[in-house]
Parts: structure tokens; sequence; C-alpha cells
């Protein structure tokens, strides 16, 4: 079981929290004027990059805030989490950036 | 013959303490403190079980949990039986009944024992090569023959009586073993104010301490200083000790999952104690110390009862005062069988001769054995035994520049064998650490740390007693300090545990650090020498020899062809001497040939310790309503919906569910019904951005819905397919009771928080969740008004003042209510809301003032019969995930005018109004008395050819007994084209004949509502 | 806004129930980890901008902490921090009525949400030298002393049900647990303390 940092609350266990996807994948402010494709890609297609990956997490069992976070997925540590609406940290060898 | 290979004096047995047993039917006496291994070499049982393949007579190996041969199965009951414990581990108690297992009729004469005769046919690989033809014999023929051959232990067929519990830990430094590394750690994470927990497999805590007889320790004797160690550790509050505990498995991030025996090892536990509990501890630092196995020699007839690891003989004199034989051969690659022939020699075994593989000798304890007179034969090697049942002979042979001479037969009923020791890598390997290659020991070494732990001790290769305890003593300070300084984690580094700040003067014999790894040369036929590597699945150095030839090059093929080390004792005797035989076939070094990887558990674990408590009642949270128990006791059948157990429907004698169910629609659409609706799910969504969060989360247009009124509202996900509907009532411009289904409650706020967070935090708008505020009943039938009036207070129940979807507050019977004007039942109807703890009260009230109408209590069945003959959808029973609002007849409650709303962009897709999207219809079957199935298919033509075009399938199907017939709803193709068409409906057996109606049975225009 | 249950024009008082009252009664009495239902409660959640957070505690009579996972009391009544725009604000007896109006007075146009959830759980108290142990026997977190001090509250999970978790005192814990999960973290925390004294 992994120790997620909720940027509220601190380290606390995996069980309280719920995955929530890739992060920074803000909904589009009028949806109508992109063609298919352009929804088709915010809807559905998403980086899965092998390293380290911004994405949603939600301590859903605790203070309810979605945050965000950096995880390596080859190790399965996390690098750094950070409160929703803040800007993706700068990691050293970050590629994704 | 009642303990005549007991020392007459010393070890830890309690002799003043004598426990009966049984053993395969035969009573015998050990002491308190033996295991059932070491009571059974005290009576002279060697013979212990017959091996998985072979079935040949075997003996105990081992002193621990590395055992791989001395399985069996302990029974306290029918229910309580444990298959496959090690005897080697099982605590004796008064009274304990074991028996042998693998073996038929019986274990002196097993008739499985023809498949050693018939070994030449049973090569490695012989699952793959024999087995795999004709097709299909493998499932039917020999699986099941060769599973009840060669099976291990048997599993009871009862349910487990016992109890299991878990619990979560947390500590500093968690150290694993307790033997003098794991101590010396122990103390110093715990001297420097650490929080503690020690653990150790076995029933006693201190390792090899507890048979260490000539060291001394501090000045003091070495069980003397382990005592006093114990005593200064326990004194210390923020120090856990678990002796019987078992590390199996390293988990992510520093959870380490420990299994406790808590009252196994008990004559008569109280049920009140747990029989094992799961410790999932939370270290901030972890100390390794989980030693080192003794490695056995690879020989011929390696296998046969009486050949046991040599220190492990030791262990059984000199820490249970229990003889392993009267005369034994001593077969050593290493310093440590001098020390075993010293303390049998003084225990009274007679030391018949040390075949000591290497040339030459040099070193303390060599000495001390040629001076204590013993026959030490240097550059000699065992070539075979002899014996039915027990080893009775060993053949010994010079060995010079890898030929080997004659051979020379010495009696003897014991061998012991040392190849050296192999460092136990399993916790480390599992936290995902690297392997070093240690070419001076000639072993593998804990490298790189993943996770942030430290190995101490001969786990890690350090060896000699002063050396051990300082190296684990370090480790602990320096895994104390880690803990403090948790802002920076240290990954990715091999640890250093530094000098000892603390002096141990330990003085023990040095065993250097010696061995052999791989099958030591023989002079024997190798068609039919059987020298064993893996004891438990019967994997011989010729089977591995055999795969090499056969192409296998990689360890993990190697590993899944032989089978070798993929036994419940996961190769912790055979995994190196594995490696070492298939390096000397392919002439490769062993580091470049690699490591098979070590997987969680350690040694077996029960089942019971992962089900915990969650088991029975107590498997998942079983939610009832405030009104559960009246409907309990009036009768009531109820089924689970999610972790609900609704009412399902309220037989009265004699009748059936088909009876109950149309008794209470009559009831309903005649006079008056009332229905638990409490499990719904319920949002209170308050703040001046209520309305534009609606607005955007819901297909409908909230901004003109007046406070007091009820709008039946469509949620979509952003795929614009329907996730939820549910009535929400606008109680203030500011704040929306909106209901949901009621598996979809956790949900939809789940959905709403997601967008309200992340993507529209501007909106002053907050949602709480209130499904367990309110109960919910519903009255629902033309004389519901009638009902409820005498019990309100404060609301005008009129027809005008109060029309159908309406919300209105008041009280009712004194208790504050929100009452809705609401139906899912096309009849006039209520929703009483009440605070949850006056739901029974209420329930109650409602019930006595409906009696003079013969007020009917009905339960889901009837609910979804009464929705279905108005056509009201159920998501999750007409949508799938792939229904847009206008497939299901919603598409009225799409405000077309809004500009975006949660899935508009996607309803916008041209797929999604394609006129042969599936749709809702209804359908009547021609024979009004046949009811359909749901998720029936249904097809134009039945007699196409196939693969016959399915045009849709049966969502909703039952018997109406106001109707008279049967009606059902389906989702067709088209669907709504297709009305007055006649389609099949294929079963088994028949096709029944439907006509494509609209999804409407009872009262299309609605007058009843507004009745 | 409920207020609170009347009898008027009625001739039966209403009844409460309390959905732990037939487990509860037959609870053991084990000293080091003593388990009792607590008393009927008034509970608001409220939730809000910046600017109403001080006067709905100045209204409240309890400071709605600004701490992450800590509660403040005050005569008996608590506000407990459950997000960073969250409390649950705890009184005793079921007078949610009359302590909504006031808050709804004091942050009236001051962007805010404030529900009543009186009924929505019960509170149960777990107390005694081994009341830790027996909460970790579900509940994942730390309990030690050190990090989970009194004065520290949080939502999590007991077993498979979500529970808000308070430290009153050294060896006294508050659970407050929505009303249909009740018996089951009843039940469990009965099997938790089984084997003790
Ligand atoms: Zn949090």
């Amino acid at each position: 079981m992994l120790i997620i940092t909720c940027p509220w609350c601190g380290a606390r266990p995996e069980l309280e929290f719920r995955y929530g996807g890739e992060a920074h994948i803000a909904r589009p402010a009028d949806p109508s004027t992109l063609t298919d494709e352009e929804w088709a890609d915010f809807l559905y297609n998403r980086t899965n990059p092998k390293g380290l990956h911004a994405e949603r997490w939600r301590h859903v069992h605790g203070c309810g805030r979605f945050f965000n976070a950096v995880r390596d997925t080859v190790s399965d540590f996390f690098v750094v989490t950070y409160k929703a609406g803040e800007t993706r940290p700068d990691i050293a060898g970050d590629q994704a950036k | 013959m009642t303990n005549r290979f007991r020392t007459p004096s010393g070890g830890r047995i309690d002799r003043s303490a004598p426990v009966s047993f049984r053993f395969d039917g035969k009573t015998y006496s050990g002491y308190k403190g033996d295991t059932l291994a070491s009571a059974l070499i005290a009576n002279g049982v060697h013979l212990l079980g017959r091996s998985f393949k072979y079935h040949r007579p075997r003996g105990i190996l081992s002193a621990g949990s590395d055992e791989p041969n001395a399985l069996v199965a302990v029974a306290r009951d029918a229910a309580r039986v444990a298959p496959n414990l090690r005897a080697t581990q099982v605590e004796l108690y008064e009274g304990l009944s074991a028996e042998s297992q693998n073996r038929w009729p019986s274990l002196a004469f097993d008739a499985g024992a023809i498949n050693d005769l018939a070994a030449p046919f049973l090569p490695a690989g012989f699952y793959y090569k024999t087995f795999m033809w004709p097709a299909g014999a493998w499932k039917r023929f020999y699986e099941p023959k060769i599973r009840a051959m060669a099976g291990l232990g048997k599993a009871p067929t009862l349910p487990d009586p016992d109890r299991y519990t878990q619990n979560y830990a947390f500590c500093d430094v968690l150290v694993v073993g307790a033997g003098p590394a794991g101590l010396a750690a122990a103390l110093a994470a715990a001297e420097s104010g650490a929080r503690v927990i020690l653990c150790d497999e076995q029933a006693e805590l201190g390792g090899s301490l507890l048979a260490e007889v000539g060291a001394t320790i501090e000045g003091k004797p070495a069980q003397a200083w382990l005592a006093d160690t114990l005593a200064s550790l326990s004194k210390h509050e923020n120090v856990t000790l678990l002796p019987r505990t078992t590390a199996f498995g390293y988990f992510p991030h520093n959870m380490i999952a420990l299994a406790e025996r808590v009252s196994e090892h008990l004559a008569a536990p109280d049920h009140d104690l747990p029989r094992e509990r799961l410790w999932q501890v939370r270290a901030t630092e972890v100390v390794i110390a989980s030693g080192a196995h003794e490695r056995p020699l690879v020989f011929p007839d390696n296998d046969r009862p009486g050949v046991m690891l040599a220190d492990s003989g030791r262990t059984y004199v000199s820490r249970y005062g229990a003889k392993p034989g009267d005369r034994a051969v001593i077969f050593t690659a290493c310093d440590s069988g001098y020390r075993t022939a010293l303390e049998l020699k003084a225990a009274g075994v007679t030391i018949a001769a040390i075949a000591d593989l290497r040339p030459q000798l040099h070193g303390e304890l060599p000495s001390r054995a040629l001076a204590a007179g013993i026959d030490v034969r240097p550059g000699t090697v065992v070539t075979g035994t002899s014996g039915r049942l027990r080893v009775s002979s060993a053949d010994l042979a010079k060995v010079s520049g890898g030929a080997v001479g004659r051979s020379e037969t010495i009696a003897c009923d014991t061998v012991l064998m040392s190849g050296g020791y192999t460092p136990s890598l399993h916790l480390f390997s599992q936290s995902r650490g690297k392997l070093v290659w240690d070419a001076a020991s000639g072993s593998y070494l804990p490298g790189t740390s993943v996770e942030r732990e430290r190995s101490a001790g001969a786990c890690r290769g350090v060896y000699g007693l002063n050396a051990v305890l300082e190296d684990g003593y370090a480790a602990g300070e320096a895994a104390a300090k880690a803990a403090r300084d948790t802002a920076s984690p240290q990954r990715g580094a091999t640890p250093v545990n530094g000098a000892s700040s603390r002096s141990f003067k330990a003085e023990a014999p040095d065993l250097g650090n010696d061995g052999f790894i791989g099958a030591t040369p023989h002079n024997r036929n190798p068609a039919f020498a059987k020298a064993f590597v893996d004891w438990q699945n019967d994997v011989t150095s010729k089977d591995i020899k055999l795969a090499t030839r056969e192409g296998m090059r990689s360890i993990e093929h190697m590993k899944r062809y032989t089978t070798t080390g993929m036994a419940t004792d996961q190769g912790k005797t055979s995994n190196m001497n594995a490696l070492g035989i298939v390096s000397e076939a392919l002439g490769t070094p062993v580091p470049q040939i690699g490591l098979t990887t070590f997987r969680p558990p350690f040694t077996p674990t029960t089942f019971g310790i992962f089900a915990g408590e969650a088991r029975g009642d107590l498997f998942d949270p079983v939610r009832k309503t405030p009104i559960h128990d009246w409907a309990a006791e009036h009768g009531a059948a109820f089924e689970d919906v999610g972790l609900w157990k609704r009412a399902w429907y309220f037989p009265k004698a004699g009748e059936d569910l088909h009876a109950a169910v149309a008794r209470e629609c009559k009831a309903v659409r005649a006079s008056v019904g009332m229905f638990d609706a409490s499990t719904l799910g319920k949002i209170e969504i308050v703040g001046p951005d209520a309305a534009e969060f609606m607005n955007r989360m819901y297909t409908n247009a909230w901004a003109k819905l007046e406070p007091g009124r009820l709008r039946y509202g469509v949620m979509l996900r952003e795929d614009g397919f329907v996730m939820d509907d549910g009535v929400v009532g606008r109680m203030a411009p500011d704040r929306f009771h909106v209901t949901t289904t009621t598996g979809g409650a956790p949900r939809v706020l789940a959905h709403m928080e997601d967008y309200l967070q992340t993507e529209w935090p501007d909106l002053d708008v907050w949602l709480t969740s209130t499904t367990e505020q309110w109960a919910v009943i519903a009255v629902q039938g033309p004389n519901a008004r009638a009902v409820l009036e005498p019990l309100v207070e404060g609301i005008d129940l009129g027809k005008e003042a109060f029309p159908h979807m309406s919300v209105r507050e008041g009280r009712i019977c004194g208790v504050p209510t929100r009452l809705f004007s609401v139906s899912f039942t096309g009849e006039l109807g209520f929703e009483v809301n009440v605070p949850a703890e006056y739901g029974r009260f209420i329930w109650e009230a409602i019930h006595a003032s409906g009696e003079r109408f013969g007020i009917t209590p009905y339960g889901t069945e009837t609910m979804h019969v009464l929705r279905a003959e108005k056509g009201y959808i159920i998501v999750g029973q007409e949508t799938d995930g792939t229904a847009t609002p206008d497939d299901v007849n919603l598409g009225w409650a799409v405000g077309k005018a809004k500009k975006d709303f949660v899935g508009k962009r996607s309803l916008a897709r041209a797929s999604m109004s394609a006129p042969d999207r599936k749709q809702l219809v209804g359908l009547l079957t021609t024979n009004p008395a046949t009811v359909l199935e749901e998720g029936a298919q249904i097809v134009a033509d039945p007699t196409a050819p196939v693969p016959v075009p399915m045009l849709g399938h049966v969502t909703s199907a039952y018997h109406s007994a106001v109707l008279g017939r049967s009606i059902a709803l389906a989702v067709i193709k088209g669907g709504r084209a297709r009305i007055g068409q006649k389609l099949s409906v294929p079963m088994p057996g028949s096709v029944i004949e439907v006509e494509v109606v609209e999804p409407m049975f009872y009262d299309p225009k609605g007058e009843r509502l507004n009745a | 806004m409920l207020d609170t249950p009347s009898s008027a024009g009625h001739s039966t008082m209403p009844v409460s129930a309390d959905p732990l009252a037939s487990l509860a009664s037959g609870s053991p009495r084990r000293a080091t980890a003593r388990l009792t239902t607590l008393d009927r409660t008034a509970r608001l959640v409220f939730r809000g901008r910046e600017s109403a957070i001080g006067p709905a505690g100045e209204a409240f009579g309890v400071a709605l902490p600004r701490e992450a996972c800590r509660f403040a009391s005050n005569e008996g009544r608590s506000a407990l921090w459950l997000g960073p725009d969250e409390w649950i604000l705890l009184a005793p007896g079921a007078q949610a009525g009359p302590i909504a109006a006031a808050i709804e007075a004091a942050t009236a146009g001051l962007p805010h949400s404030l529900v009543d959830v009186s009924s929505r759980s019960v509170g149960i108290e777990l107390s005694g030298p081994k009341a830790a142990f027996v909460l970790n026997q579900g509940c994942p977190l730390d309990l030690g002393l050190g990090r989970f001090p009194v004065g520290m509250c949080t939502r999590t999970l007991f077993h498979k049900a979500e529970i808000v978790l308070s430290r009153t005192a050294g060896e006294t814990f508050r659970i407050d647990v929505w009303r249909s999960f009740a018996p089951y973290v009843w039940s469990l925390l009965e099997e938790g303390r089984r084997e003790l004294d």
C-alpha cells in the first residue's frame, strides 16, 4: 500500500485515496467550438508515460480534495504532490514537462 | 522407546513439563519447548513423509522454516486441520495430533513409491512432454490423477471456525529477525528512543543464540546475554516484541506484512483469541536481519531419512537436547560441520567420520576435531547412502582433481551435511532491492536498496558472532537516525551500516565462510544416481543438467521447466545449488546466469489471515434503512441492492413472489400503498451558484424552476451517455435537494465534486451528502392524500395548493418533513422525507392512518412493475452506459437552449442521433401469459442464417396483474420506427413472437397522477 | 432548514430510533477498551468561502479551526475541520434548528452552505489503554499519540466504512459514522476488543 501525501492532510495511506487519471487536462471552455477529433482527444487520449506522470488523486476518505501528484510509473514512488490549480512543479529529469 | 535419543541434560526444553502427543496415531512424549520435529527425533522417529513426485521416504532435513520435507497435517478437530505445516516449526502442546502426508496406504509402505522405480520415465519437464496428448486429456484424465498422486496435504472441507484478526501498526524501525544481528539492531534503535518492532518467526526470540553453547557476549554466556537483552528490550515502552511472527511480504513504501501465530501453540486456545494476526506494519526504516540458510550438499541418495543439515543436527542436540542418531557421518565443505561434530560428540553421539570436500584443512575447529580424535578425512565426498526407511551406512570416497576414487562403506544412522551458508535475501529481494554477486563468499548479497531498509548480519554476508552483533548494532543506530531524519529519505543507495558504537566482546569459534555450490562429484552411474537439489519438488541434479541439454538457458526457464525452487519452501535450500549445477553445465559463471525472483510469501501463509474479520456478516457493511426492522417484523423478503438490504416484497401466508407482487400492485392502483425509498441517494446543493452548477451538471434547465417545485433531472457523463437520474427539489433560490439512484449515490457525488473542484472552482456552491439524513416513505395510490392529510401540519395537500411535482416543508406527526408530491407509479403520490431517526415512527404512523384504506406496504419488485407499466426507466436496467437521453425517450429533458452542460458536446456527434440507434420501446408478447426473459435477444427473422442479426434486447419484463398480461421494455435498433411490427425473441426450444409498442402500458394520458 | 420535532397537535411524542440500541445493550464491559454509544447530537455541515468562516464560528460559539485535521471545542460544542472549506459542527442534544438559524443570520449574504445532518450519523466512543489497538484493526492511520494527538480529527476508514475519527483525550476516541454503517463498525469494534480484558 502506497503512502500518498495529501497537500492538505499530509502523508496518508493509499486506501483513503482514489485515482483520478492524468492531470492538467482542462475541460475546454467552449466545447462546441471543438471538432469531433479534438473532442475525442480531450475525452480519451492520454500520455501514459513510462517515468514521471502528473496525475490526479482525490483524498476521498479524508479531506475530499482533488490534488495533483507526480509519480514515477516505474518505481511507484511519488516525487511531489500539489494542490489542484497549481502548475506542475519543475523536476529535474522530467522529460514530459 | 521413550525419548531414547534425549540428552540427559541441557537445551531449552522444560524437562519438568512433559507433553504427550500423537503422530500417525501413535502416542509419544516430548517436553514443553520442543517442536514436533525435535520431539520425534528424541523418540528416534525420522520417517516423516513421502516425497512429492517419487514418493521416496523422507525425514527431517532442517530445524527451521526452510524445511522442505517434514510436512505434516495437524488436526484439532474435523474443521481445524492445518495441512503442510513444517514439523520443524510446529510447537508441541499437550494432545497435539499430527499426521504424515502424501502416502497411501501407510507411511512405511506407500504404493506411490512405484514412481521411484519409474523415475527414468518422469524426467524434468515430464508434465510438458508426457501429458499433452490427446487434446483434452489433460483436464479429464492426467491432471486429476496427478493431483491425486502428487498432492501435498488435504485442506479440510468444513468452514474454518477460528478467528483471524488484522491490524495496522507503525514504527520508526522494524527489525526482522531476532538473532544476534536483529537483537543488537533493536537494542540500538530502542536506546535512541525510536518506536521499534522486533519480530521473529520462532517461538522464542534469539535466533542462533538459542543453540549457542560455547560463546560468550559481553563476558556472559550467550544464552544469559540473550535473556538479559530480552528483559531489557521488553522494559522499553516503545518496543514491541513479536515472537512466532513471520515477516512474509515486503510491499511498497515500507509496508511489511507479518503473520503472528497467536494461539496455534496452545493446547486449549481461548476462542476469544485469534488463531493468527496479520500485522500490516508501516515502518519508517527497516532492518532486515534474516540470517542465512545452511546449504545442503547435492550427493547421491542425500534424501534418505537420517540425512540432515549439519547445523540443524547440532541445533537439535544443543537447543532441544535431542540427538539425531547414535552414529553420524559428517559431510562438509566448511568449518561449521566441525562445530556440529564437536557438540554431537560431547552429547554422546559417535562421529564415524568427517568427510571434508576441501583438500586442505586449517582453522581452529578442524584442529579441535582432530584433537578430539575424530576421523577427519579431507578431500573426501559422500557418494551414496544405504538403508530402506533410514540411513544405515554412507559411502565415502577420496576426490582429487575431479577424480573420485573407490567408495568405502561406513555404518551410520545419521549423515549431517553442510555446504556453507546462503544469505536469506527473500525480503530484500521482495523490496525490489538489487542483488550483487560477492565472489569472495560465493554468494549473492544485498546491493542497491529501493525502499528505506538495510540488512545486517549473515543475511548480508557478515559472519562471526562479534561481527554480526556489531553490524546489527550499527544498522539499528543508522536506521533510527535515518528514521528521525524523515525529510530526506535515501533511496537508490547501498546503505552502509558504519561502525558500531557498542562493543560486544563476543567470543565464539571462527566458522570461516567456506562453502560449496552445485553437485558434489561421485563415482555412481549417472543414469541411476539421484542427488537431490530440491527435496520438496523432487528435483535432482540430473534433471537440471537435462534441462540445460534441452536448451534451457535462462534460470527463470530452468526453474519452470524443472520446477526447482517452486515449492512452498521457495527454494531456500535449493536455489544456489541449482544455480551452481547450471553454471557448471553451461560453463557460465554464476553471476551471469542470474537468480530467480523471490516472491511473497516467505513461508506459506493461511488464507484466514488475509480474510481477517471480513467474512460472513462482516464481509461487507450490510446497510439497513431506518424502516428495515419494521419490514423484517412484517415478513418482508429482502434483496441486496449494492450494500443495501431492500424490502423486496411482503408475502402474506401462502403467497409466493408472484402472488404477493400481484396483490401489492393492485392495491396501489386501487387504493394506496407505501414503500421505503430511503436508500435513494440525496445531495444538498447549496450556494449562490447552485442553479448555475445544476445547469452544468444536468441536461435540464434549472434557472426557471421555482422554489417549491420538483423536476426530474438527467445526468450524463462527458461522453454523452446517461449516468444517473433523479427528482430534484428546489428548496430555495440557493438550495436544491437532489436525489440519485440508490446505487449511483457515491458515484454522482464524486462526479459533481470532480467538476466543482477541478473545472469550476470559482462557483460558489457546495455539496453535502444527505442520503442518510433522510428516511423516505413513498405513499402512492388514489387514497394517498387522504392517508397523509390527518398527519401533516403546515402543508395544504390540496390539488391546487400542492400540485404534482412540488415540495413543501412542514411537519408530520410533529416531525419536520420535506414533503414531495411525486410519483414513480403513475398514481397520485407523495414522498415523505423525515430525519432518519424518525423514519420508523413516521412509517408506523402512516401505516396506522392508512389502515382504513387497506394501505399495503410494497417492495422493490412491485415498484419495478408499477414503473414499467408506465414506461419509466431505471438507469442501469434500461440503460447500459451507451444510451443517450433520446435513446430512452428522455430527449425532452435535454435543455436545447443551454450553451453547455456535461455531455452536450458528445451528443452533438452525428452518430449520437443516428436513426438506427437502439431505442426504448415496449414489447407485448402475442401470448399474454408469456413473460419474456430480461436480457433475451430480439431478432427480425429467427430463421435467418447464422449469425442472425441481433436488433436489441429485453431490458425489463414482468407480469402485470393490473393489465392481466405480460409486459416488457426493450431497446431495439431504430425501435421507434418499428412500433407496430412483429419481431421474434428466440429462446431455447421456442421462438416467442412479440409486437413492438409504445413503452407505456397504463394510463397513457397520465390522468391518474393528478387525481 | 429543519427545526426540532414537536408534539403539537399529536397525542404521541415522536420516537427517535438509534441503530445501535440492540447491539449496545448486549455489549460486554471490557475495561481496556470501553465501547459506548454517544447521546444524540446536532450536526451541521458548514462549507463556505473565507468571508463566511469567521462569522460562522462566532455564531456557533467555536472558532472554526484553520489547521488541517484539528477540532476546537467550547462549552460542549465542537467544530471539526474536515476539509479546507468544510467543517462539521457538533452540539449536544438535537437542537440543530436554533444553531442553524444563528449561523445563517450571521452569514447572510456571504457565500456558504449550511446543511443539517443531525440524523445522518451516530456517535461512538472508544476509550481505554487499548482503544488505539482496537481501532487500528480497521483504521490504517498511525494512532500513536505523537502522530494523532488529542485535538486531531479526520475522515478515514474503519475496515470498509468511512468514519470521522477524533481523539478527545489521550485514550479516548470519538467515531462518527453514517447511520447504516454503524452496526458494521460497532460489530467490528466488538470483534477487535474480544481478546481484551
Ligand atoms: Zn486530505
